[in-house]
């Protein structure tokens, strides 16, 4: 059994414009001292994924349906008081703006001891030996002296490792990073992804991952699912999403990032724009900016399916790649015929076997 | 225009802001100067794009804002088809604003919410008496079908459009009086990957059929690597690098330009590129460091020629000078008698418990024992006057290489006396231990 | 799997996907007849949207319909002529109608202070006379405070209406540009601000003497104050947007760039915040009424009403006091209902309930 078990979610909004579709039938599972990332574009319902975890879904919000399993235990199930005494406690979260996550009235060092002792029940002076030591194990120097500073003298990468320093006070399971660097320059980036990277190896710290960038998620993550208008298009280990997507929308991800040391002239994007949560296109959410699509595709909802098998995929158990597209099931008539080179390999840099979807080859 | 003449030029452009005050303060005169843009100066050429890259608080967009005069340049001159613009008048600045213009990062806050798509554009007509009419109309739905917006949303508000096509509805705005020259100040980096691609291909299409000139400032080196011809590299207000995105990157140059590089997330899992982390964050612009402004960062500062210094050594005792001048050590934390407080400060700062050169180890003592009595403006006073670093006390200016202009000490044959390029794995290690430590 | 042939590297930029074909999708017939819209019906502004929020409001529309009522009685409460100087229809009546049971100046000592009692209703010739019963002078109280009306409804809305002439205009300057101009006047509201109002206002009335329109000019001197402040402080905020300096680089004036792009963005607090003086304003006004600063102890106005009658409201003539009271209270409760709504009408995250499920049911 996985620590963290996550199956069929449900998570509706209700709002005046109609119901929004934030996830549906979302599964997925993180080992524990995993790095699993989510990947998407605004709107694909990966931060609605992290607060049904942490259960901060707010009005109009509602889980509709579902199951959340920490160590065993459905959290869904769990009453009001035994949440708080989880969330920070052995589930924390660390936000995106570390400005706002951090209460200006209170100095960083109170911050972190009131977490240690709400939930480890240490004394003051204990609370406060373990919040410097937390401080000192993220990186900041002269902890016991910025101790009692407030977070507004702190720098923008200053704040972010508080941040994390509050979600690590309590010595959590897991460590859900709600797009952690998006704010921060990117040699503070740097220093914060190594920091996570410590951190995930040092206390054996899962980690989710929440992030629109496919060079953090490249580099931090074991593996990785792909969002597209609430749905998981595909789960996969993270190098076959990069060196084999079997989704088009991972293929169109992919081929829209300029990278360094690409002389393309002209990016391959993805036409048009992500589908209102509302709205739905009908069969497959991706047909009207699919460039493989068919008419088989707006007809059949395709599910999430092990792309050699065919067969539905178990992502709490398997950790197979799995997509979800007709191209998979045998129903789509035509091919992916996308490719992937990598430059300066003889070799074919290519799974050799995925029959249905092939169009995959090397130079 | 003649064939010499860039499109644009900028020489030596200053921008200055006063720091906030109160009116007491601006009455006593106590006023202090944030130079967000201290002397910089390079040219674009017709239908060209110069990428300008840096960090938050770099001054980029100041650069952006002061080349269109919507905030006034401190010194400097800005030519653009020779003429210099900062001594224009209102109204001929304001005939100006035909050819030259801006499209904005956050798509949101670029349109007025009030107005309608159709009123957005069609203010940029009115004001210049471009089209009337009929025409104007023809010419508003000719701008939203070349920015691939669906014509008949003309009279819609901006509130009932998604990020990528407000973005859209910016760059027609920009495109409806003709310019032949467009900031573009961090214009994808609120938007998402796909949407992202989308407009950058955008861009380089508008620059490919109408010949226009970008200056594009981003903080993205992949993005700017992408669509730039040349890139210049920024840090505290001026140009630290400049070159073609080739010269630029193969390898980069300047310490700061690699340490960007080096930061860039690769979309490649398995990628294992050599991280340069650098320490801390940019310094505050109200008091620059002296000398290079980089000196207090760079994994690479050149060490003093009468001392004999390792790498790493001389980085220790760099950043024990940062460290003394800030004050930012907590002695008070270490309870122990001295040898057990000398250790810990060693300890500390990453310094070796004794340096390789004995007369340097001499006087990092005597700075340690003046910071153990937390006499800090006398060891920083100290470790400055002894260690002397021409990176501390002269300013390098871009000079000419073999691949684009640099402004480092490294590159200058009057430094020669200084260490050659370390290898990027010693530096990298260096540096990064510096900053991980825990 | 891929990992097992491919190396390790230090060169970026080496994975490419091709074949995305974005053509594709364009050139091709849409497959299906879903459509991406946009997210709303077509072209409809934020004002819109703010009547449409207003119009869902139950008790701001309540208000709203007392306020027009109050309106509607005082406008129609006597015949209205207008003067024979007036440049058109001269000295002719422009409103015939008289719901007011009797001349509000209508004095009669034989029926000074009578009771109100329903009976008044029935035994009357005239319908409804006395049935707030009558003042000290015998005069009809629901007909001084139906034309009454006239007074306190016309001094609240005019006043307001002057402040914001003046305020709006001096803010926006202050906020603006800045510098000198905006330390001159924000220092003089500040010092503004620093008199007590009642002291000023008896300064006004003292120079000028009592009267409508001196009044109104008591109310306006200090009225001005926080519309000045709180446009000013929303310019300073809205003229940070990109729009403003995107209007500047294209070469707008000064003069559009405020009233075009600026103002328009800054006004919703300022509407709220008038909406809600009216209301304070006709207090006011009462108030000064009341410690006879106000019109002439003749008129029908609601504070001088009450001024005039301290002595019977004393003496147990509660009718006296009562009907004009209540009919002060009635319209500050429906200015105050309207400007609650047009509040919450503007800013639609305001009203958001918060259960503590987290997204269980």
């Amino acid at each position: 059994m996985a620590m963290l078990e996550v199956e069929d979610l449900n998570v509706r909004f209700y709002t005046e414009d109609g119901v929004v579709k934030a996830t549906n039938d979302l599964s997925y599972r993180v080992e524990a001292g995993e790095r699993f990332g989510v990947v998407g574009e605004s709107g694909a319902g990966k931060s609605v994924t992290s607060l049904a975890l942490m259960r901060l879904i707010d009005e109009p919000g509602v889980i509709e349906s579902g199951e959340i399993r920490f160590k065993g235990r459905n959290l869904l199930e769990m009453d009001e008081k035994e949440m708080r005494e989880l969330r920070g406690n052995e589930i924390a979260m660390i936000f995106q703006d570390a400005e706002t996550a951090l209460n200006p009235s209170y100095t960083v060092g109170e911050q972190i001891s009131e977490a240690i002792r709400y939930h480890l029940g240490l004394d003051e002076a204990a609370a406060r030996e373990r919040a410097i030591e937390t401080l000192e194990s993220v990186g900041i120097p002269s902890a016991a002296q910025r101790y009692s500073d407030y977070p507004h003298e702190f720098s923008g990468g200053m704040q972010q490792r508080v941040v994390i320093a509050i979600a690590l006070s309590c010595d959590p399971d897991l460590i859900i990073a709600d797009e952690p660097t998006t704010a921060l320059d990117v040699t503070i980036e740097a220093q914060i992804l190594e920091l996570l990277e410590e951190i995930a190896t040092e206390f054996d710290t899962a980690i989710q991952l929440i992030t629109h960038d496919l060079g953090v998620v490249a580099e931090f993550c074991d593996r990785v699912m792909v969002m597209y208008a609430g749905h998981p298009v595909e789960m996969a280990p993270v190098e076959d999403v990069y060196y084999d997507p079997q989704h088009p929308y991972t293929v169109g991800l992919m081929s829209s990032i300029p990278r360094i040391g690409d002389d393309r002239d002209r990016l391959q994007t993805i036409p048009g724009r992500m589908p209102d949560l509302i709205e739905m296109p009908p069969g497959c959410n991706f047909h009207p900016r699919c460039p493989y699509a068919e008419e088989s595709c707006t007809r059949v909802e395709p599910p999430l399916v092990d792309v050699e098998t065919g067969e539905p995929a178990d992502p709490i158990n398997s950790d197979a790649q799995a997509a979800a597209c007709l191209a998979h099931t045998g129903e789509l008539s035509g091919e992916l015929d996308y490719e992937v080179t990598v430059r300066g390999e003889d070799d074919p840099a290519v799974p050799g076997d995925a029959p249905s979807s092939a169009g995959v080859s090397d130079r | 225009m003649s064939g010499s003449e860039p499109l644009l030029r900028v020489e030596g452009l200053e921008k200055y802001y006063e720091s906030e005050s109160d009116f007491i303060d601006r009455l006593l005169g106590r006023q202090q100067n944030v130079k967000a843009v201290d002397g910089v100066s390079f040219e674009i050429n017709e239908g060209e794009t110069l990428g300008l890259v840096g960090e938050s608080g770099c001054g980029k967009s100041s650069i952006g804002r002061s080349i269109l005069r919507l905030r006034e340049p401190t010194a400097g001159s800005v030519y653009f088809k020779g003429q210099d613009i900062t001594t224009l008048s209102d109204s001929e600045l304001r005939d100006l604003r035909k050819e030259m213009q801006i499209i904005f990062q956050n798509p949101q806050s670029s349109l007025n919410p009030r107005l309608t798509v159709n009123d957005i554009i069609g203010e940029a007509l009115d004001i210049h008496g471009i089209e009337s009419g009929v025409s104007r109309d023809a010419r508003i739905k000719e701008l939203l079908d070349r920015v691939g917006l669906n014509a008949s949303h003309a009279n819609r508000y901006p509130h009932e459009f998604s990020g990528g096509q407000l973005q859209r509805i910016g760059i027609a705005r920009a495109l409806a009086v003709d310019p032949d020259f467009i900031v573009c100040d961090e214009p994808v980096s609120a938007l998402d990957v796909s949407v992202q691609a989308q407009i950058l291909n955008l861009l380089e299409d508008l620059q490919d059929e109408l010949g226009i000139a970008y200056l594009f400032i981003a903080h993205d080196l992949s993005v700017v690597e992408h669509i730039a011809d040349e890139i210049a590299v920024m840090y505290l207000g001026k140009i630290a690098e400049i070159g073609s995105p080739e010269e630029l990157f193969a390898p980069p140059q300047h310490p700061y330009t690699e340490a960007l590089l080096s930061a860039i997330p690769e979309p490649d899992p398995l990628w294992e590129g050599d991280r340069i982390l650098l320490e801390g964050s940019v310094p505050s612009p109200i008091d620059p460091p002296s000398g290079c402004k980089f000196h207090t960062r760079c994994p690479r500062v050149i060490p003093p020629a009468d001392y004999d210094f390792e790498q790493s050594e001389w980085r220790a005792v760099m950043s024990l000078r940062h460290r003394t001048r800030e004050a930012d050590i907590a002695v008070e934390t270490f309870d122990a008698g001295e040898a057990a407080l000398m250790e810990s400060l060693r300890d500390e700062l990453d310094l070796p418990p004794t340096l390789s050169d004995p007369e340097a180890e001499e006087v990092v003592q005597e700075a340690l024992r003046l910071v153990a009595d937390e006499e800090f403006a006398r060891a920083a006073s100290l470790l400055e006057e002894t260690f002397e670093t021409p990176c501390s006390t002269d300013e390098p200016v871009l000079r000419e290489t073999d691949a684009g202009r640099v402004a480092c000490h490294l590159f200058d044959p009057a430094y020669e006396s200084g260490p050659t390029r370390g290898t990027p794995t010693d530096d990298g290690s260096a540096a990064g231990s510096a900053t991980s430590d825990d | 799997m891929s990992s097992e042939t491919s190396q390790r590297t230090t060169e970026r930029g080496r994975i490419r996907v091709s074949g995305f074909d974005v053509e594709r999708v364009e050139s091709r017939d849409p497959l299906s007849s879903w459509e991406p819209d946009l997210q709303s019906e077509a072209g409809r502004g934020r004002l819109e949207y703010a009547w449409q929020r207003f119009k869902r409001n139950r008790l701001a529309l309540f208000g709203a319909a007392t306020i027009v009522f109050m309106v509607l009685l005082a406008v129609f409460s006597r015949p209205i002529s207008l003067p024979n100087g007036f440049p058109v229809l001269a000295g002719q009546t422009v409103q015939p109608f008289s719901l007011a049971p009797a001349d509000p100046a209508n004095q009669d000592v034989l029926t000074g202070y009578r009771e109100p009692t329903l009976e008044n209703l029935f035994s009357g010739t005239a319908t409804g006379l006395y049935l707030f019963g009558a003042d000290w002078a015998g005069r009809d109280i629901l007909s001084r405070v139906m034309y009454g009306g006239r007074w306190s409804l016309s001094i609240g809305f005019i006043a307001v209406a002057m402040a914001l002439l003046v305020g709006i205009p001096l803010g926006s300057i202050a906020g603006y540009y800045g510098g000198k101009v905006d330390e001159i006047i924000m220092r003089l509201v500040d010092l503004l601000y620093a008199f007590p109002f009642i002291v000023l206002a008896i300064a006004v009335i003292a120079v000028l003497g009592r009267g409508y329109w001196e009044m109104i000019l008591a109310l306006v001197v200090v009225g001005w104050l926080p519309y000045a402040r709180i446009i000013r402080g929303e310019i300073l905020s809205v003229k940070e947007n990109e729009y403003v300096t995107a209007a500047k680089a294209l070469g707008s004036r000064d003069r559009s760039i405020i009233t075009r792009h600026i103002l328009p963005n800054a006004m919703a607090p300022v509407i709220v915040q008038a909406t809600l003086s009216i209301g304070t304003t006709v207090l006011v006004a009462a108030a000064l009424g009341f410690i006879g600063l106000g019109l002439s102890p003749a008129s029908a106005e609601w504070g001088v009403m009450l001024n005039v009658e301290q002595d019977a409201i004393a003496r147990g003539r509660w009718w006296a006091g009562l009907f004009p009271g209540l009919a002060i209270f009635v319209f500050v409760m429906a200015i105050n209902l309207v400007g609650d709504g047009v509040r919450d009408a503007f800013d639609p995250q305001g009203d958001q309930s918060d259960t503590d499920t987290g997204g269980l049911r």
